[in-house]
């Protein structure tokens, strides 16, 4: 039997190489690539909670559903937008897309 | 350690390599493929967590959408950055303190609550968790509103995204 420990201890673990992603990647794909990371292991806690906290429950099962629309969505606009920045900036890293800096 | 527990700890391993290898490899087209492995192992711990409905979705929309996306934006930009120099910025070893404090807090504040490391209860029996799951969806006095709103915002971001892309003349 698998306690609850392991895997909130397995999701924080993806949340934090999730996040070390975001946080050090030029790559503005790649930064997109730790936001997906970090969406998967919220889901994995939300999905691991429903099933031993409240198995009888609705509510964390529709929660991941919403995460997963809300992903979906993400991934979307967010590539749509470094297409577009890369037509006119010629560049997907994202310490050069500066132009909102004063 | 039984089956479940030996299945549990090869796939979670599996994931945190490749979710590691992700964040870490130099070629992009590497990144999108170890997040392929990094999503299917995501899909086996649903799978162990009894939510096969989930396992599913997670294959179609995750691997089958969503990595393929992001494949199709890796290549088309690709013109600089190409495998050449290092994908890190500078601050990344900041970026790798903040991650293990993170992870180190986190470990810490569960480790302190009571039900931690609780077993697995369970199903109530005569629940049928993917039906009562598609009734809420469409009920109105459960999850109906939140629905419409994520199909809302789907279709909003499916114009958002055709939107912003597009050439202007």
């Amino acid at each position: 039997m698998i306690p609850l420990s392991w895997y909130l201890l397995f999701a924080a673990a993806l949340f934090c190489i999730g996040l070390f992603g975001v946080l050090s990647r030029k790559n503005a794909v790649a930064i997109l690539m730790g936001i997906e990371l970090m969406l998967n292991a919220v889901n994995v806690n939300l999905i691991a909670f429903w099933r031993y906290l409240a198995p009888a429950g609705i509510a964390g099962q529709a929660f991941a559903i919403m995460v997963f629309a809300v992903a979906a969505a993400e991934v979307a606009v967010g590539l749509a937008l470094i297409i577009s920045v890369y037509r006119r900036r010629d560049t997907v890293a994202a310490d050069e897309i500066d132009m909102l800096k004063w | 350690m039984d089956p479940l527990q030996i299945i549990f700890f090869i796939f979670a391993v599996i994931t945190l390599v490749a979710a590691f290898l992700v964040v870490t490899a130099k070629s992009l087209v590497h990144s999108a493929l170890w997040l392929i492995l990094a999503l299917f192992g995501v899909a086996v711990l649903y799978v162990l967590l009894d939510a096969g409905f989930f396992a599913a979705a997670q294959v179609l929309i995750y691997i089958g959408a969503i990595a393929i996306l992001f494949i199709f934006a890796v290549m088309l930009t690709r013109k600089d950055l190409r495998d050449a120099g290092s994908q890190q910025n500078g601050t990344w070893p900041l970026a790798a303190v903040l991650a293990v404090v993170l992870f180190a807090g986190l470990f810490f504040i569960l480790s302190s609550w009571s039900s931690f490391g609780m077993p697995k209860p369970d199903m109530p029996a005569g629940a049928n968790a993917l039906s009562d799951l598609g009734l809420a969806l469409v009920s109105a006095n459960a999850y109906l509103l939140p629905f419409e709103l994520a199909s809302v915002l789907l279709v909003a971001a499916m114009i958002g995204a055709i939107y912003v892309s597009l050439i202007k003349k």
